[in-house]
């Protein structure tokens, strides 16, 4: 179902603002003139990798690993992004590659 | 020379030498974003592609590239916007899945701070890859530290509309079968961790972070899991903090 412009306009208003106010509320909360605490600080120093460890389960939530295909294609995606990774460093061909792989899998492969 | 001729000259120069120092962090930024660029070409035209198959116009894809600049978080709106009308569910789930943002804005406090009228921007345009760039690498000498860190937070806000340009101009010329396209965004997630990895030696947050996760959508079920999970990896982190801190600081 696609909404009516309007509606459309709302939700990315939405999306907007909620998006702005999680990247500036440290800022408004910690301004220039006051010491970081240092929890806080540690926090930010330890939660980025938390929390892409956190996205990556988010984005393979719907993945079952009970029923066909077992989470096999995304299995060896991720394995072959991270190898690709490891081997060339280059983000562009981690990233395309295993997705195109990907697709191919999910297309052709595990129907 | 009169003095207002002085004045004039003196002003020009200081003009001249700013614009100097502009374009020397213009340049100085550029290489650095080049994994960005590849990056955000990609997942922008994937995006692009994505809003296209599902209907909406090239104005609305580009739209939201431009203010709301969430790479991830677009592809969550793709599916938002195709929902029943729900701004309330939208907004929450926005904080939700932002809300590790606040975390990026904590780390940045201190490298941000002093940045004056650039600051808002630096604030505003603070993704992922972003944050990744501005937190590992220092400008060469001689360069413009301010100027450094707008450059590269421009140029990869940039790519990334560019790139949404050219996913919704492809997506309409073009049609294939796009199934399996949003797995581009749990690609850039794994290939963020792939260096996050190499660079720590000690991987204890991002392992608290997947198996707490995995934990929690166990338990909660793939609905309710994210906000248990954000609570819990912080419960964990704080409740390790002297552990985790000095293997960090190894």
């Amino acid at each position: 179902m696609i909404s009516s412009l309007q509606q459309s306009l709302i939700i990315v208003a939405m999306v907007t603002v909620g998006t702005a106010l999680t990247r500036f509320l440290p800022f408004i909360l910690f301004p220039d003139n006051r010491e970081t605490p240092q929890y806080i600080r540690y926090l930010g120093k330890v939660l980025p990798f938390a929390v892409i460890g956190l996205l990556i389960v988010y984005c393979l939530k719907s993945v079952s690993v009970l029923s066909a295909p077992y989470g096999i294609p995304e299995g060896i995606a991720i394995g072959c992004i991270v190898l690709f990774q490891l081997w060339k460093s280059n983000t562009f061909l981690s990233i395309g590659g295993g997705t195109v792989l990907y697709m191919i899998l999910v297309q052709f492969v595990f129907i | 020379m009169k003095k207002e001729q002085y004045l004039y000259q003196l002003n020009k120069n200081s003009e001249v030498l700013a614009m100097g120092v502009k374009t020397r962090a213009l340049k100085a930024a550029f290489p650095y974003t080049i994994p960005v660029l590849t990056g955000y070409i990609f997942l922008g035209a994937a995006y692009g592609i994505l809003m296209n198959s599902k209907g909406y116009s090239l104005g609305l894809t580009v739209l939201m590239s431009i203010i709301t600049y969430a790479g991830s978080m677009q592809f969550v709106a793709v599916n938002l916007l195709a929902a029943a009308f729900n701004p309330l569910y939208a907004f929450l789930l926005t904080l939700m899945i932002n809300a590790r943002h606040l975390f990026y804005g904590i780390s940045m406090l201190n490298r941000f701070s002093g940045t004056g009228k650039k600051k808002m921007y630096l604030v505003f345009g603070l993704t992922d890859e972003t944050f990744s760039l501005l937190c590992s690498t220092e400008p060469p000498r001689g360069i413009d530290r301010n100027w450094f860190m707008f450059f590269v937070t421009l140029l990869d806000h940039l790519y990334w509309i560019t790139g949404s340009i050219l996913g919704g101009v492809v997506g309409a010329m073009v049609s294939f079968n796009t199934k399996g396209i949003d797995f581009v965004m749990t690609a850039l997630f794994v290939v963020i961790l792939t260096n996050q990895w190499k660079s720590q030696k000690h991987h204890s947050p991002a392992i608290i972070g997947i198996g707490v996760t995995a934990a929690c959508l166990f338990f909660f079920g793939s609905i309710h899991f994210m906000i248990p999970s954000m609570v819990m990896i912080v419960v964990i982190l704080t409740l390790f903090k002297a552990p985790i801190e000095r293997k960090v600081a190894e």
